[in-house]
């Protein structure tokens, strides 16, 4: 069975093409080039290094977020539209939990985030092998539940940098972090994580957001305000 | 004897997902369009963030619609063509992203489509363009007349310098409290009114082919203001009425000046404010006087839709201009010509 990977949810872009039990190939960069562009180019070049035809293909497993959301959108859009026309599955799976899964072995719990501006994290908790939380959250209060868990906290991601002072005050001794070869998402990952998953229908693939646009928050706002 | 050409088109520049296969430039096989104007009604105009989800959620559905209208496959098609710009940014890499996927596993080639070129090629579904021809677009984020001197070739000869027609229309009808888009209300309250508010018409300098619609647009909304600062009750058909005369004024003169300064063989309107009866009505008049032929596509045609971005990538591709993989959308992108 032949695998195609595809992680576009933040910053780096991730693709790899799996062959059974083997990763025939796979591409991580984390240098800021628009997914947009970047992103068919990579998996144009990468198969073409596997020796691999569109047509050969026989899944499809991509990062359905969080993260930015036109970043996710543009792995979603082209991981559907390739299952679709190439009619073969699709499986779609959490990009947090993907990165969280660069550390399979640790002993305790693996926390993954995300920069969501302004304080906020799109934070995965996961602890021997189930996922305990995936949300937005201030970073405050991901510290507070981490703290109260009392266990070893492994943070991943390449956003934890931005916030690991701060991680360090709160949880001092029972915290650390992934060294830089597991920042990145890896779509090999992303697809053994999907050969443990039900494949979804094709059309109804869509990113996962964890939140709603800011148009729909005050329309509901204003919705309940009118006493709707 | 030529072999026909089958193109994919895909456009989601804005709020409609749009898929559709056309036959030789002209002949049109299947047109799906999906449309989020029930959406985004409740914010009252688009949101660009909640048009990008909407695409995303219905991009391969409205894909194989267009396939299965047509009991078409993939192999059955020539090319791929996608609106490229401008347009919301997130919403054009849907479509984007989707036709370079597609491309990529068909093995079909791709060709980046101006959505401006695509309105006016809309004209190329109903009939035969001639050239040299004379485009009037007018939509919601453009007013431009176009001169054509051959397939593929565009002079851009006036432009607006604030509003959009389409976006006057918008602004207006929403001090009405119409609902959104209120292009086609005005147009309503316009075409039963018996009487007309009048409103000054921007000619600007002497000669030039531009407009501006942001001074009538301010003109209609303190008009309105005023009245009802002094408690008046205005008559909003009489007010819409006043407003649709000077854009259908203006519009029509210089429109007019242009194709006998231009001396163009066709006249077309498109865009989604080519719908307007008003306007239609007024430039078939005067271009039944002038003996030029005119004409404006039926009106699920000049709206958005993906028929009109396949009969222009027809042309486009027929001249050999391909894109690659590398295609990014380009919100800000500009008219030039591919002849
Ligand atoms: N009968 C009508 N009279 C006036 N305006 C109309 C009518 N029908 C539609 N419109 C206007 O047309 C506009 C939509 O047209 P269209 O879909 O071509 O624009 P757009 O695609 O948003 O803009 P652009 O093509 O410039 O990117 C809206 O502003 C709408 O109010
Ligand atoms: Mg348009």
């Amino acid at each position: 069975m032949i695998w195609l990977g595809i992680d576009t949810s933040n910053t780096p872009l991730a693709i790899a093409i799996v062959k059974d039990e083997q990763v025939l190939a796979s591409f991580q960069s984390s240098m800021k080039i628009t997914h947009s562009i970047g992103t068919m180019p990579a998996i144009e070049e990468l198969m073409e290094k596997a020796n691999i035809k569109p047509n050969e293909i026989e899944a499809i497993a991509v990062a359905k977020g969080p993260g930015s959301y036109t970043g996710v959108r543009i792995g979603v859009t082209i991981g559907k539209t390739l299952a679709w026309t190439l009619k073969v599955p699709i499986y779609s799976v959490s990009s947090l939990h993907v990165l969280a899964e660069n550390a399979p072995y640790f002993q305790g719990v693996v926390c993954s985030i995300m920069d969501a501006r302004r304080s906020n994290v799109f934070a995965g908790i996961y602890a021997n092998g189930e996922v305990v939380k995936e949300a937005h959250i201030s970073l405050v209060d991901l510290l507070t539940t981490l703290d109260n868990m009392e266990q070893q906290v492994l943070f991943v991601g390449m956003d934890v940098s931005i916030h690991w002072e701060q991680i360090k005050e709160v949880l001092g001794d029972k915290v650390q972090r992934a060294n830089a070869a597991f920042d990145l998402p890896n779509a090999a990952v992303l697809i053994e994580m999907a050969k443990k998953m039900e494949p979804s229908e094709v059309h109804t693939v869509v990113p996962e957001y964890l939140r709603i646009t800011e148009a729909e928050a005050n329309w509901m706002k204003e919705q309940k305000k009118n006493g709707n | 004897m030529r072999k026909d050409q089958y193109i994919l088109g895909i456009e989601t520049s804005c709020d409609e997902t749009a898929a559709s296969i056309v036959k030789n430039g002209h002949e049109i096989i299947s047109n799906v369009v999906a449309s989020q104007i029930e959406s985004h009604k409740r914010f009252g105009g688009v949101v660009p963030e909640v048009a990008s989800r909407h695409h995303v959620e219905q991009i391969t559905i409205v894909i194989e619609e267009a396939l299965k209208q047509a009991d078409m496959t993939p192999q059955d098609l020539d090319a791929v063509a996608v609106t490229e710009g401008p347009g919301l940014v997130g919403a054009l890499l849907i479509g984007i992203n989707a036709a370079k996927a597609f491309a990529f596993a068909n093995g079909l080639p791709l060709v980046g489509v101006h959505h401006i070129a695509g309105h006016i090629y809309a004209n190329a579904l109903v009939q035969k363009m001639e050239f040299p021809l004379l485009a009037l677009v007018v939509s919601g984020g453009h007013t431009e007349l176009v001169l054509m001197k051959e397939d593929g070739q565009f002079e851009l000869i006036g432009e607006t310098r604030d509003d959009a027609a389409g976006e006057a229309y918008d602004k207006v009808a929403r001090v009405l409290n119409l609902p959104y888009p209120g292009g086609p209300h005005i147009d309503k309250l316009a075409n039963e009114s018996d009487e007309a508010l009048q409103f000054p018409r921007a000619w600007l300098e002497e000669g030039s082919y531009d407009f501006s619609f942001s001074g009538l647009k301010s003109a209609v909304i303190n008009y309105q203001h005023n009245a009802e600062q002094r408690g008046e009750e205005i008559n909003p058909n009489h007010l819409a009425a006043g407003f649709q005369q000077s854009v259908v004024e203006v519009l029509t003169t210089k429109t007019i000046r242009a194709a006998r300064e231009f001396k163009v063989k066709q006249v077309i309107a498109a865009g989604g404010v080519a719908a307007n009866k008003g306007l239609r009505n007024s430039l078939e008049e005067a271009f039944t006087k002038e003996n030029i032929h005119f004409y404006v596509p039926p009106i699920k045609l000049c709206t958005d839709n993906a028929a009109m971005i396949a009969a222009a990538g027809n042309s486009k591709y027929s001249a050999g201009h391909l894109s690659d993989m590398s295609m990014n959308g380009r919100p800000g992108l500009e008219l030039n010509s591919w002849n």
